[in-house]
């Protein structure tokens, strides 16, 4: 018996067909990472058995939970699936300790034996102090490590999140963030992980798969995804630049201007990208090994803490990283004529 | 409070408003039209309504010119709005209202003391209840009712509909149902009615005249009405 | 409370609402006006009003309950379940809402009477006869107030956000455990009011009890039968008979709290 979650889930919503092959093994975390609208709620609501297959079928640990082909449909509430909600959905009108026991409750345990065990969960989490407070008083961290109590109490087969940490602030969030991994390492089996952070997938997940209208673009770690994106959507997140053009012979034309690429090899339509790290910024001509340097004028400055972010305009637009001491020295600002410039070598091209 | 007019008033014409109790809708629409057909300059706005609720609009101060009421009591109550004296010109006699065909095989008030039988009389705070309380108190019957209609008609339909198996209506009422017999009760107990002027004219006195004249009574002896 | 930071209102507001509120203030004025004060106390243990109140009390109460053990799941049905002709049953579910009780009435009485459709099966079977009858002013009370349960229950169900019913179930709760221990929970508040709308309907109710159930002191004659009959010959019994009414209804009514208002 296959232990683990194996699943090809093909399902149809009005505006969408879903078509994925999804598999996780025990003690593994795998990050589902698209953007809105690419299936990701699709996805969770098949496996929790909210919404039926119209094709493919779900196995978990040896079990179907569904398979249209031979009508088999195992209702929500036998799945043994556990599940954390981006909006918490924890009872209001049941009190913190209830929420948590409600998944015992709900499988005939005796309300004793329930209550000892959601408190030994609500400990686990760091929060046994709200035991006896409602929902409506805790804040949106709290409340999520009592659903995350809430989902595990029940010792799911498998553990399905779904974006928990999208509704909380950046410093919630961090703090989350390591709550759920000391807690995903410590559930034995597959867990997946719904998101559209990047953050929360190169943090948490062993293994990514990226998701995009309903189809998987790209399965890998997170340095595979970082690294070598294969579509806009994920260049994007990363924050790399991706540039269309046209190869041969080690140059690469994209609209009027040439690049000088390095890989001989690549010839006809490619796909180049570009770490905003790699582009230099020069007030004149650069001296010395860049091949690559136009003159260009800076459209936008934006500050991300210690790195600041230059977009830059015609004729090829990209976005470069620089140091805040850079921008100071240089006297950076928009509307700057300046000078970028990159390595061949640092250009990674793409055939496609 | 039900009004009907049967004939609009236009310049020239008078109007009076004439309270008649429900018992005598039927006889008395037939009664306003004979009256404006042989007295074409007067209009008569027909006012028909259970008589006590009558007698409180009298005594609120509606504008009535003529008050005929199904017993004498509501009559009295209003004697101080009364112009001349009160007239008895009808009577009804109570019979035994029963389904057509008279499946329950009814024969007499003394089936009013069987407790297998539906039956209904009209509540005891209306006229023809109060009738109905006096003739069985007469013939001895202590009768074992199972509902006090608020009004004759309601009491009339749930007998033509077969729901009750017999009540005590008026004759008027049973002559006016095809869906339902009469069995006579041989008792003396009538229900007086009276008619009497509220507002002096020459018009309502005409109409008071027109109730008790030949023409009149044979209208309410055809409606089954007993004549004084 | 100070008047500072109060919602400024038009005027004109205040002053169609004053409107409004005389609409209803003033009969019952007008009530407490020819109230015979002195006599009351007499009135009222006549064996007509105690007879009619503990009557109408009863016949409220198992109309309610009877409104409720089927009307909630009739709502949970209908807020749940999309099915062909849906549209069909909710009108037909409200009728009695729009129907003159009369009207409702006599429905009841070519259905259930002694001949009617169903009721003529019924007694020659079982001899049981409907009209005339307590049970008949339960079941006439129950036609008219059931609208009200249907339509507040199925109102908030609609409105429930459904993650928490799919969270429940992910739990492992069964679809009788999320009603018991989500849904209907947390519907609560318009659970309450569902019951006292009925439970007002169905104590105020005339026109179909007395053409169906008829009007027997003891039996049948509710409250507002009572009235209805005093009137015609002691008008004080009758405007005692209706300050009991008045009064149940204001205590009841003034007692729900303003959240459960808010559930309508």
């Amino acid at each position: 018996m296959t232990m683990g979650l194996s699943s090809r889930i093909i399902t149809e919503r009005a505006t969408l067909v879903v078509d994925i092959a999804l598999t996780i093994d025990p003690g593994m975390t795998v990050a589902l990472l698209g953007p809105n609208g690419a299936g990701k709620s699709t996805v969770h609501a098949s496996l929790a058995g909210l919404l039926p297959l119209t094709d493919g079928r779900i196995v978990l640990n040896g079990r179907v939970l569904d398979d249209p082909d031979h009508d088999v449909f195992l209702p929500a509430d036998q799945r043994r699936v556990g599940a954390v909600f981006q909006d918490y959905l924890l009872f209001p009108h049941l009190s913190v300790l209830e929420n948590v026991a409600f998944g015992l409750r709900a499988r005939k345990e005796p309300k004793e034996r329930a209550r000892i065990v959601a408190e030994e969960w609500l400990e686990r989490v760091g929060m046994s102090e709200m035991s006896a407070r409602r929902p409506g008083d805790l804040s949106g961290g709290q409340a999520q490590r009592v659903a995350l109590a809430r989902a595990l109490v029940t010792q799911p087969e498998l553990l399905l999140l779904d974006e928990p940490l999208a509704a909380l602030d950046v410093r919630t969030k961090a703090e989350l963030r390591r709550v759920l991994a000391d807690h995903l390492s410590g559930f034995a089996g597959p867990r997946l992980l719904i998101t559209h952070d990047p953050a929360d997938a190169f943090l948490l997940a062993d293994e990514i798969y990226v998701i995009e209208d309903g189809s998987v673009t790209q399965i890998g770690s997170s340095e595979d995804i970082r690294m070598r994106p294969r579509s806009a959507y994920v260049a994007d997140l990363a924050g790399v630049n991706h540039v269309v053009g046209s190869a041969t012979n080690g140059d690469m034309s994209v609209g009027d201007h040439m690049l000088r690429i390095g890989d001989t090899a690549a010839l006809g339509p490619v796909v180049a990208t570009i770490h905003p790290r790699a582009i230099s910024i020069h007030l004149s001509r650069p001296e010395g090994s860049p091949r690559n340097s136009w003159r260009t004028t800076i459209e936008r400055v934006e500050h991300y803490g210690d790195r600041v972010r230059i977009e830059t305009g015609a004729p090829l637009p990209l976005t470069a990283e620089v140091t805040p001491a850079a921008v100071s020295a240089l006297g950076l600002t928009v509307g700057s004529p300046v000078w970028a410039s990159i390595k061949a070598t640092e250009i990674t091209v793409q055939v496609g | 409070m039900v009004l009907m007019a049967c004939g609009a008033p236009s310049a020239g014409r008078s109007e009076i408003v004439v309270s008649a109790a429900s018992s005598l809708s039927d006889a008395f629409t037939e009664m306003a039209e004979a009256f404006e057909a042989s007295n074409p300059d007067v209009a008569i706005t027909l006012n028909v309504g259970g008589s006590s609720s009558l007698r409180e609009q009298i005594l609120e101060g509606a504008a009535v010119d003529v008050f005929a009421s199904a017993d004498s009591r509501n009559i009295e109550d209003v004697s101080g709005e009364l112009v001349g004296p009160a007239r008895v010109f009808a009577r009804n006699v109570l019979q035994i209202g029963v389904p057509s065909g008279n499946p329950a095989h009814v024969v007499g008030l003394e089936d009013f003391e069987r407790s297998d039988l539906l039956l209904g009389v009209c509540a005891n705070s209306i006229p023809c209840g109060d009738l109905a309380e006096r003739v069985l108190a007469a013939a001895g019957v202590e009768a074992v009712v199972d509902t006090y209609e608020p009004n004759v008609r309601a009491l009339l339909g749930k007998i033509e509909a077969g729901e009750l198996d017999a009540g005590l209506v008026y004759a008027t009422d049973v002559e006016s149902s095809a869906a339902v017999d009469g069995l006579s009760v041989n008792v003396a107990h009538v229900s007086d009615y009276l008619i009497a002027m509220l507002d002096e004219s020459s018009e309502a006195s005409a109409f008071i005249d027109f109730v008790l004249s030949d023409t009149g009574r044979q209208i309410l002896e055809r409606h089954g009405f007993v004549l004084p | 409370m100070s008047e500072r930071g109060q919602t400024r209102l038009p005027r004109a507001i205040y002053v169609a609402g004053a409107a409004g509120l005389a609409i209803v203030a003033v009969p019952m004025i007008g009530l407490l006006v020819r109230t015979p004060w002195s006599d009351l106390g007499g009135l009222l243990a006549s064996d007509v009003v105690v007879d009619a109140l503990r009557l109408s009390l009863l016949s409220s109460i198992a109309a309610t309950l009877v409104a409720a053990i089927v009307g909630i799941p009739l709502a949970i049905v209908l807020a749940r379940t999309d099915f062909p002709g849906r549209s069909l049953v909710r009108g037909l579910v409200l009728l009695p809402l729009v129907l003159p009780p009369v009207v409702g009435g006599a429905a009841l009485l070519f259905a259930l009477g002694r001949r009617g459709v169903v009721g003529g099966p019924i007694a020659d079977l079982t001899g049981l006869v409907l009209p005339f009858s307590t049970l008949g002013v339960v079941l006439a009370a129950t036609f008219v107030s059931l609208p009200f349960m249907v339509l507040t229950v199925e109102g908030s169900l609609r409105n429930l956000d459904r993650r928490y019913e799919g969270a429940a179930t992910s739990l492992g709760a069964t679809p009788w455990t999320v009603l018991r221990r989500v849904t209907l929970p947390m519907v609560l508040p318009s659970l309450i009011s569902g019951f006292v709308l009925t439970w007002a309907r169905a104590l105020g109710e005339f026109g179909a009890t007395i053409t169906f159930a008829g009007n027997l002191p003891g039996k049948t004659q509710t409250l507002p039968l009572a009235v209805y009959v005093a009137l015609e010959q002691d008008r004080d019994a009758a405007v005692a008979i209706s300050l009991v009414l008045v009064a149940i209804s204001l205590i009841v009514l003034v007692s729900l709290r303003d959240r459960w208002w808010r559930a309508l």
